[in-house]
């Protein structure tokens, strides 16, 4: 039997297989196939799919649920607010305004906002406000302490140290342990204030209270409309001379209406008339 | 004389190129087969030269990565004949050698062996222009050698500067520095018919690959088979191919001639062939199984079956004795080495101080042609195989592949041609200047 054989068999690529078969040889192109025809393959069918309107609103239903049955879990609840380092009022007044409905989740709680809410208050001088575990949001406070009675044309109010109002006060006699300060720009030395105060210990029982005068040195008010004017520098050591004084020749037990100190070279006393007519009578007669 | 220049300037900015980039094929376009060898040029080079290893160790540079031949198909007498089918040939060993490296080539080396080579000794002499040779002086020198007229169709495929004289002093290679007043070179130019370049440049920039060197074959097997004393000392070079038999003569690491003969073993199969009425398919496995030059005794015996597939029973059971097949195959082959006897006798081999033979090539395979060469040729021969290059596969270090290896080397380190050095001013075109005074004026 004749062996059949094709004549002419050739293993020559044709020209197209040879051209794609060196198109597959370059690297840039393989990395083109195998990394970005994938990538642009499921990102044109993701977009294509998400296109739908209908769709899209399911999807972000889904995902809000999701989202939802994660925030509402049982590890994610606060039921309760603790206040720490607050006196009762405060803390009532706490409770009272800030804006959440025990129990929340943890997520729908801007602690941010919530601690600006506390730091507005005007007892409250700052506070640390967390959620601790166990689902309690914990309020850390420190409140402003009172130390005096600061009387402007708004009325009578309670200040600290600082002059930041805490309070308004209705009379004077409602805190009578706190020394009353008077003036414009007087809450906004406090500081010198309570100095002043201390020092003037001796004179505790006929103190009325301190006036600033032009929002830069203490007027010392005592009964009988005595004042004793003191300046603007040193006026604790300018206190401390009257205080010997008087210690020591009960001046201000005189007939005296006014101390002024304010140029500590020349003390200068200014007496009641009655006492200034008696003074130069007895002046004139010997 | 600029046009040729200037495409082998091209040639070599491409091959620059392909330096860079790391990668270049060679191509060896033959008779019998196209084979392809893929380069990746490694950089350690540098290395081996602080290692002092000297110049033959330059293949280290370069490591093949791919490897992949063909039956060639078009190709007669080493020239393209069909340019489809070669184009296909080319196609396929491309293909399968990128596919071994796994990398894309860009850039080709080809070499062919046919379109009848003619060599010739060039002399130029020129005046330095300073006391020292400069560059300028080498490009002057090259310049001024006479070119002969080399006839229409042609071109030029290698002029390599072989030596240098200065004053009363030759045998220089680098004449650069040295001081002296009169300069003079001594140049090798090849030249082969411009139509088969072409056809190859062609069936190449058909493959989509650009053409970064062309060489001449005889040349590149001379490259690979001769060791570096034989080059040296001068020796030649015989490539036993399918179409053509490739002769090249080394002096001196330079080659100093080339020439072809038309003859090779596609002949000796086609003798078989014909004279015992077999196809040539296997008329060329029984040359290659049973071929030799010398019979003996023992070879009227033994009896070879040379079948057919005719249908007829006594046809198709013939059967020659291996003393017939010596018949045939012997005077062809004393053919081809007598012409190669009197391509070496017309260039003045016997005039070198060693003449070295040495044989290579798919032919030089056939058992006993050195005792045959010995007798035509000289006492001098002995059998070459290509250089061992790193990444060889085992298959492609037979003598087959000689060419292709040597433009392996050709490829790596090249040897200076006229075209290496700048054209000497005054040589450029008077119309560029020109152009650009024009230029000048035009925009200022």
């Amino acid at each position: 039997m004749q062996q059949v054989t094709r004549p002419g068999t050739d293993p020559a690529p044709s020209r197209w297989s040879y051209r794609v078969h060196r198109l597959l040889l370059r690297p840039g192109f393989r990395l083109a196939l195998r990394a970005g025809l994938p990538f642009c393959l499921s990102l044109g069918l993701g977009l294509n799919y998400m296109s739908d309107k209908a769709r899209q609103e399911q999807f972000m239903l889904a995902l809000s649920d999701l989202r939802e049955q994660i925030e509402n879990r049982p590890e994610f609840r606060v039921d309760l607010l603790v206040v720490e380092g607050a006196d009762r009022a405060v803390e009532e007044e706490i409770r009272e305004i800030l804006p959440v409905q025990f129990p929340v989740s943890s997520f729908d709680l801007d602690l941010d906002d919530l601690r600006r809410i506390i730091a507005d208050l005007p007892a409250v001088a700052s506070v640390d406000l967390r959620i601790q575990k166990g689902g309690i949001l914990a309020a850390k406070l420190r409140q402003r302490a009172p130390v005096a009675l600061w009387r402007s044309r708004e009325g009578l109010s309670v200040i600290d140290i600082e002059g930041a109002r805490i309070s308004s006060a209705d009379s004077r006699a409602t805190r009578a342990d706190l020394p009353v300060i008077v003036g414009a720009g007087a809450d906004r030395a406090v500081v010198q204030a309570l100095e002043v105060l201390a020092a003037l210990a001796p004179l505790e029982p006929r103190l009325r209270g301190l006036v600033r005068m032009g929002e830069r040195r203490w007027d010392v008010v005592l009964d009988r409309g005595q004042r004793i004017l003191l300046p603007e520098e040193y006026p604790v050591q300018a206190l401390e001379r009257v205080i010997v004084l008087s210690q020591v020749q009960d001046l201000l037990a005189r007939d005296l209406a006014v101390v002024d100190m304010r140029l500590a070279a020349r003390p200068t006393l200014k007496m009641n008339k009655h006492a200034a007519n008696e003074w130069w009578r007895v002046m004139n007669n010997q | 004389m600029i046009e040729f220049y200037e495409s082998q300037r091209a040639m070599r900015n491409m091959r620059k190129i392909a330096m860079q980039r790391g990668v270049v094929a060679v191509l060896d376009v033959g008779t019998s087969k196209i084979a392809c060898l893929i380069l990746r040029f490694d950089g350690t080079e540098r290395l081996n030269e602080a290692e002092g290893i000297g110049a033959m160790a330059g293949q280290s540079g370069f490591r093949v990565i791919g490897a992949a031949t063909t039956r060639s198909r078009g190709v007669k007498t080493g020239e393209i004949n069909v340019m489809q089918e070669t184009e296909r040939a080319i196609r396929t060993a491309i293909q399968a050698a990128q596919k071994m490296a796994k990398i894309r080539v860009d850039h080709v080396i080809a070499c062919f062996s046919g379109a009848n080579p003619r060599s010739y000794g060039l002399a130029g002499q020129v005046d330095l222009a300073g006391d020292v040779v400069s560059e300028d002086d080498i490009s002057r020198v090259l310049a001024a050698c006479d070119v002969p007229d080399f006839g229409d169709g042609r071109s030029v495929l290698h002029a390599q500067p072989i030596n240098f004289a200065l004053d009363h002093r030759s045998g220089l290679l680098d004449p650069r520095g040295q001081i002296g007043q009169v300069l003079s070179t001594d140049m090798h130019m090849v030249t082969v018919g411009e139509d088969a370049v072409r056809n190859l440049a062609h069936c190449v920039s058909r493959c989509d690959l650009e053409l970064a060197g062309i060489a001449s074959s005889a040349y590149l097997s001379g490259m690979s088979a001769l060791v570096e004393d034989e080059q040296e000392l001068g020796a030649a070079c015989i490539d036993l191919g399918g179409g053509s038999t490739g002769v090249s003569i080394f002096l001196r690491k330079h080659m100093i001639y080339a020439d072809t003969v038309n003859i090779g073993g596609d002949h000796v199969t086609k003798d078989i062939s014909m004279g015992l009425q077999i196809p040539a398919a296997t008329a060329e496995r029984i040359k290659t199984f049973y071929g030799g030059v010398v019979a003996t005794g023992m070879d009227d015996r033994e009896m070879i079956d040379i079948g057919g597939d005719t249908g007829d029973f006594e046809h198709d059971r013939r059967t020659v004795s291996r003393a017939e097949l010596i018949g045939i195959i012997r005077p062809r082959v004393e053919e081809i080495l007598e012409e190669v006897r009197a391509s070496l006798d017309a260039a003045g081999f016997d005039h070198l101080p060693c003449q070295q033979i040495v044989l290579t090539g798919g032919g030089s395979q056939i058992p006993g042609l050195d005792g045959l060469a010995a007798r035509i040729l000289g006492q001098q021969v002995r059998l070459g195989r290509p250089l061992r290059v790193h990444g060889l596969p085992q298959a492609a270090t037979g003598p087959g592949f000689a060419s292709a290896v040597g433009m392996c080397l050709f490829a790596a380190h090249p040897q200076d041609e006229w075209w290496d050095f700048e054209l000497p001013v005054d040589r450029y075109p008077a119309r560029s200047l020109k152009r650009a005074v024009k230029w000048f004026k035009d925009n200022w």
